[in-house]
């Protein structure tokens, strides 16, 4: 945090003419499939402005004073939900909570039931988080609140994504012409897509990394490629984004043992050694030390993981501020 | 005196090779003439400018009763079959509790006489319960009625018992009627592709639906019984087929106007109504399928019209039910998919609705011959019409054809020499 | 669109609203200068140069403000343009503060600039700088420093056009109260 009493030199450009410039008019955001660039960046830049609100003595802005954020939490997320949850409160709204569990979801109301009783409260936004693939588009779809995509079963994380694609760009100052591997579980990852999609939309290049039993084929059709060799792709790569490993995946047999994945799979420091110098090691956590990333890696210099969540927070504020101003 | 004539239609009989202007005459139920009317008849109708043809036979209907009233009735089903110009459905038997049992067949046929619009034909399950481990009283269901065997909804796994079906049912000259998929292989809710892993949907592999289509090969070859393949949707099955009939096996074949329309893209949106079991396939499937029914692989068409509730299917995609409804607009849609597309002409797309399924369930429907029953469907070939889900005569909504522009479409549907829908 | 002041009127406003901020500067506490975004802060930069090039023993910080969260009239606007940063990386705590705008109309920008900055501290001194004043206050607020007063009817706007920002100098005069700029 800044707070140095000097002459302070401006580092910025002249500021633009205002005439011409984007306008964002969304009232949801559901995924990244539906962004254009030109929107994504808008994101991007929006979370710069907020990047700065942290760092104030008092980290608040009125933006969305008197609007109501209820954070729908149909499935267990501690992070995310802390993270959605500092950002509604530091852009001054009412912050609702629901967790489904012990809810009335347990009693068997349908989503749609659930999330029009809560909007009869009077509510603004919805974050949405479910273990199900497009449940935020199907209530985008009945609700007329906003609705924001906390992660949707195996389909799209997009605030994930975002403040992924927005640490790259702070650290290595752009995205065009990069070369990011995403490794890991890539078949029921959301953050694997979001990340897919948002990456190839700004002009970067990804290769999936993992058995063929986690990457399947068809994802070439998102415009990656495919390795099943960490460490034939390791020396080419500008990022490396290692997903976190589901235990429960192991019983269903997609790999034989933690062990044998992390043999091939695990980032260390011999691998480490074969990368570019300035490569960054990315993780959207909660980490297994010593399975996807050893201690060393992961608390190294290349490493950008708490980075990122710092990063997430003004990500979030700006997913809030936008769609709170989207409604027409 | 007759009691209906028909006049000045192009009647279309391709049982007995018949495309002509001419009238049909009706009497007691039967076919009586077709040619040039004689004599008078209680009620004319017009065809001028119509297509005078069998009544179509749909070999592939769920109505949900017993068990499941909320979703469609015997009624209804019947009710939407007429409206869209069917004279005979099928009744699929996985209700609740499943047709496996005489009582149960007997029950169907007794709803339908009361309903009184459509012919409603039970297909008893091949196995208790459907539960694929022992074999239903095929013989004794027969007797009361029932047309052909199935355990639709899934295929019979096991091949050991599979193969004592099919001895048993080559013994009372039945069709068994095959829902291909091995459950092993059966871990999606949407086709596996490109479009599954965007949306992050579980897979349904092409696959599952041709393993045990190979397998059922194979059992066929060895029993020499009849088989027929419900709801064909991949390329690959449409070739095993096609060189299965090469092979002279006795097998029949069904494709639905879902499979022959719509693709895996449209779940682009994860709206559930494009949520159907086998799954919405590729573009190549789909050009696959309509040369499979252009060359007479794939020889029947069946809707599998499959009801459900509306809150059923207004829920997240993974969670609500497989199935399409498509009863009140089949004709339209089949009409759309082949024949305004120049891939058949209204005679093949007829026999694929008529001659063709009446065969599969041993019935002397499905054709115009002298004294055969009455069932007649009218078409009005050129009508150009708009799909309104809440005007269907079915219960159900979960109709992914809402407000298409279609051509073609019934205009009156007679069964057993009664007029049981006009326009 | 009428022109109400050239770009030599404009200097000399400029010059005038520089003489009077000089005669006032405090020579006992740590001085800062914060733009309002866009024009205001355009107006802050050649401000802040000037006093540098003038008094380089002084301890002047330079800081930009964006008050679109602050806006009392918000959530009656549409779409979201892009929102820029503020920049106050220094501590405004007991600081003589000049807070500089080019127009100022009903006080209400003025308004939520207060607000912003009560956010980041608690300033010595707060002064207003604006380079025209045209009337039509809607809040109990005046400016400290004004480079030129101008009257204009009800339902016009005033517009500082400056180099940096639009490639000309000038003050006109729109006929229509266009929604006001972000």
């Amino acid at each position: 945090m800044a707070k140095k009493a000097s002459s302070s030199t401006r580092k910025t450009k002249p500021p633009p003419a205002e005439s011409g410039a984007f306008l964002w008019t969304r009232k949801d955001l559901v995924g990244l499939d539906e962004l254009s660039a030109e929107e994504i960046v808008h994101i991007l830049d929006t979370a710069e402005t907020f990047k700065e609100v942290s760092t104030r003595s008092i980290k608040k802005v009125p933006a969305l004073r008197g609007k109501v954020v209820a954070l729908m939490f149909f499935e267990d997320s501690t992070r995310t939900r802390m993270s959605f949850e500092l950002a509604a409160s530091r852009l001054s709204a009412d912050v609702l909570l629901f967790t489904s569990r012990g809810s009335s979801v347990t009693k068997g109301e349908t989503t749609i039931d659930t999330v029009r009783n809560v909007e009869a409260m009077g509510v603004d936004i919805f974050v949405i988080r479910h273990g199900q693939s497009g449940a935020p588009h199907m209530l985008a779809r009945k609700v007329a609140a906003s609705i924001i995509n906390a992660g949707d079963g195996q389909h799209e994380h997009p605030t994930q994504a975002l403040l992924d694609v927005f640490t790259i760009r702070q650290r290595l100052g752009r995205l065009a012409g990069l070369k990011i591997a995403v490794v890991g579980d890539i078949a029921h990852s959301r953050v694997a897509r979001s990340n897919i999609i948002g990456l190839r939309k700004l002009g970067a290049e990804v290769v999936v990394v993992g058995p063929p039993t986690l990457v399947p084929s068809a994802i070439r059709a998102m415009g990656c490629e495919i390795s099943h060799s960490l460490d034939d792709i390791l020396p080419q790569v500008d990022v490396i984004n290692m997903l976190r490993v589901q235990f429960e995946r192991f019983s269903s047999n997609l790999f034989p043992s933690v062990r044998e994945y992390s043999r091939l799979y695990g980032m260390n420091a011999d691998r480490l050694a074969s990368c570019r110098k300035d490569v960054l090691i990315m993780h959207p956590g909660p980490i297994n030390r010593g399975m996807e990333l050893t201690s060393e890696v992961a608390d190294g210099p290349n490493s950008c993981i708490l980075q990122q969540v710092t990063n997430g927070l003004a990500v979030r504020m700006a997913v809030l501020y936008l769609v709170s101003r989207g409604r027409t | 005196m007759n009691d209906l004539l028909i006049t000045n239609g192009r009647v279309i009989d391709p049982a007995s090779g018949c495309d002509e202007v001419a009238d049909v005459t009706v009497a007691r139920g039967f076919i009586r003439a077709i040619g040039k009317a004689r004599g008078k008849a209680k009620r004319t109708i017009d065809a001028s400018g119509m297509i005078v043809c069998p009544g179509l036979i749909d070999l592939h209907v769920h109505c949900r009763e017993p068990g499941h009233e909320e979703e469609e009735t015997i009624a209804t089903a019947a009710a939407a079959a007429v409206v869209g110009g069917f004279t005979t459905i099928c009744a699929m038997p996985n209700t609740h509790p499943p047709q496996d049992n005489e009582t149960a067949i007997l029950y169907v046929l007794q709803r339908m006489a009361r309903a009184s619009k459509a012919r409603v034909l039970p297909v008893g399950c091949i196995t208790k319960g459907r539960q694929g481990e022992e074999l239903a009283e095929m013989a004794l269901m027969l007797d009361a009625g029932a047309v052909a065997f199935s355990d639709d909804g899934e295929g019979v796994a096991g091949s050991s018992i599979m193969q004592r079906a099919l001895q048993y049912t080559r013994m009372i000259g039945v069709s068994i009627m095959q829902h291909c998929q091995d459950p092993g292989l059966f871990a999606g809710v949407m086709n596996s592709g490109p479009v599954a892993v965007r949306l992050g949907l579980g897979g349904i592999a092409a696959s599952g639906e041709q393993i045990m289509l190979r397998r059922d090969l194979e059992l066929v070859q060895r029993t020499g019984a009849r088989y027929h393949v419900m709801h064909v949707s991949t390329a690959g099955s449409v070739e095993l087929i096609r060189q299965a009939k090469a092979a002279g096996l006795p097998i029949t074949a069904e494709a639905t106007p879902h499979h022959l329309l719509l693709t895996d893209a449209a779940c682009m949106q994860f709206d559930p109504n494009y949520k159907v079991n086998p799954p919405l396939r590729s573009f190549d499937d789909v050009q696959a399928l309509r040369r499979g029914v252009i060359d007479g692989t794939i020889d029947c068409l069946a809707t599998d019209h499959a009801p459900h509730a509306k809150e059923e299917k207004e829920i997240e995609f993974a969670l609500a039910p497989f199935g399409i409804v498509s009863l009140d607009c089949a004709l339209g849609l089949y009409a759309k998919a082949m024949v305004h597309s120049g891939l058949l002409d209204w005679p093949d797309l007829i026999a694929r609705l008529t001659v063709n399924p009446a065969a599969v369930i041993n019935r002397p429907l499905g054709t115009l011959r002298q004294n055969a029953p009455a069932d007649i469907t009218i078409i009005d070939p050129g009508k150009r019409w708009t799909v309104n889900v809440d005007a269907f005569a079915s219960k159900a909504r979960n109709c992914p054809y809402n407000r298409w522009r279609l051509k073609g479409r019934a205009v009156a549907t007679i069964v057993g020499g009664e007029v049981k829908f006009q326009r | 669109m009428r022109r109400k002041l050239t770009a030599e009127q404009v200097q000399v406003a400029l010059d005038r609203l520089y003489r009077a901020i000089e005669k006032q500067l405090p020579s006992d506490c740590r001085v800062a200068v914060i733009g309002i975004r866009t024009r205001g802060e355009t107006l802050a930069d050649r401000l802040v140069k000037r006093l540098r090039r003038v008094h380089p023993q002084l301890d002047i910080a330079h800081g930009v403000l964006d008050i679109t969260f602050y806006r009392d009239d918000l959530s009656r606007l549409r779409g979201a343009p892009l929102v820029r940063a503020t920049e106050i990386d220094f501590d405004i705590d007991d600081t003589w503060v000049l807070l500089v705008d080019d127009v100022l109309a009903t006080g209400r920008s003025v308004r939520a600039a207060l607000g912003a900055l009560h956010d980041f501290g608690r300033p010595k001194v707060i002064r207003l700088a604006v380079l025209i004043d045209r009337g039509g206050r809607e809040l109990p607020i005046a400016a400290d420093f004004v480079g030129q007063k101008l009257s204009a009817a009800p339902g016009t706007r005033i517009q500082v056009k400056f180099r940096e920002n639009d490639g000309q100098e000038g003050v006109f005069l729109n006929k229509k109260n266009e929604t006001p700029a972000r």
